[in-house]
């Protein structure tokens, strides 16, 4: 592992039918998530997928390449813009991608990670804390 | 409607965004909740299908997630969660904390800023958690109210799993 090595990317299509699955299996059930008519009516452009599953996706990066999921240390990211929806078998798609930002003395590798929708990121700041 | 506390609506630019203007909106937060404790009410048996449907729902294949064996080679007593599985929980414990009246926050106002996790070590199948809760910080700016909180996430010999970190943002009626 190096500074500046890349993470191999991932591409996701997130549709409708994920979201409501994971409404389901996250037990987040906001409607804005959901419910294309609530959605306009707090002032979206149409059903946003949550935050939470695009930073889960994000932290897939991370994993896929460590193999052992065990080795993530601290995983944060902020919620800077929505991913819009629409009710379409293409849906969303996201683009993720990651390098390693820093090492550490002590072992610790930062990876910084990128998630992009619509040519705009949508997590600010998404980071991970590794073990070498 | 079910008290809810996800995620992120439209584009608030409030962060890195310019704190100068400064207008009063509605009643901000009760600042008393600064310190404020939430220990566990109840715990949480981690299952290995709920593991499972979660891993389903993220699209994640890895087979620690969903197969004992793979978990066990791997050095683990049983199948691990991906680790954003805590949100489970932690959720939980956000929507019944902003929904408590005393703290007067508007929760349809309300946006996920920002969410963290530090690990020990990987939640697996069996552990039974609790989680205890913290309002680390609340403060007000340009209209919008901010609200950090902090979880320790134990398992049942108490040992901390993980701490989560979470700021929410209620924005204001003109922001």
């Amino acid at each position: 592992m190096n500074v500046g090595d890349q993470l191999p990317p991932i591409e996701v299509r997130i549709t409708r039918e994920q979201l409501v699955r994971y409404a389901g299996a996250a037990l987040d059930f906001n409607p804005i998530h959901w419910n294309e008519a609530f959605a306009k009516e707090v002032g979206l452009p149409d059903v946003i997928a949550h935050g939470m599953l695009t930073m889960a996706i994000a932290a897939r990066v991370v994993t896929d390449w460590l193999g052992d999921p065990g080795r993530l240390l601290d995983f944060s990211a902020r919620f800077t813009r929505p991913v819009v929806v629409p009710n379409t078998e293409e849906g969303a798609l996201v683009e993720f991608s990651g390098k390693v930002g820093d090492i550490t003395d002590d072992g610790i590798a930062r990876i910084d990670l990128v998630a992009k929708f619509d040519g705009k990121t949508v997590l600010g700041k998404p980071q991970a804390l590794v073990r070498v | 409607m079910v008290p809810w506390a996800s995620s992120q609506l439209a584009v608030p630019a409030f962060w890195g965004g310019s704190f100068a203007v400064d207008s009063l909106n509605g009643v901000p937060l009760d600042q008393s909740f600064i310190g404020r404790t939430y220990p566990p009410e109840t715990s949480y048996e981690v299952s290995r299908e709920k593991i499972r449907e979660f891993a389903d729902a993220i699209g994640d294949t890895n087979p620690v997630y969903r197969d004992p064996e793979a978990a066990r080679a791997a050095g683990y007593p049983d199948v691990i969660a991906p680790p954003t599985f805590l949100t489970i929980i932690n959720l939980a414990s956000i929507n019944s904390i902003v929904t408590d009246p005393e703290l007067g926050l508007d929760y349809s106002r309300m946006v996920h800023g920002d969410q963290g996790f530090s690990y020990t070590r990987p939640i697996h199948a069996g552990d039974v958690l609790r989680l205890t809760t913290y309002i680390d910080h609340i403060m007000a700016r340009a209209g919008n109210d901010f609200i950090s909180l902090r979880a320790d996430i134990t398992d049942a010999a108490g040992e901390r799993l993980c701490t989560t970190r979470a700021q929410l943002v209620v924005r204001g009626e003109d922001a």
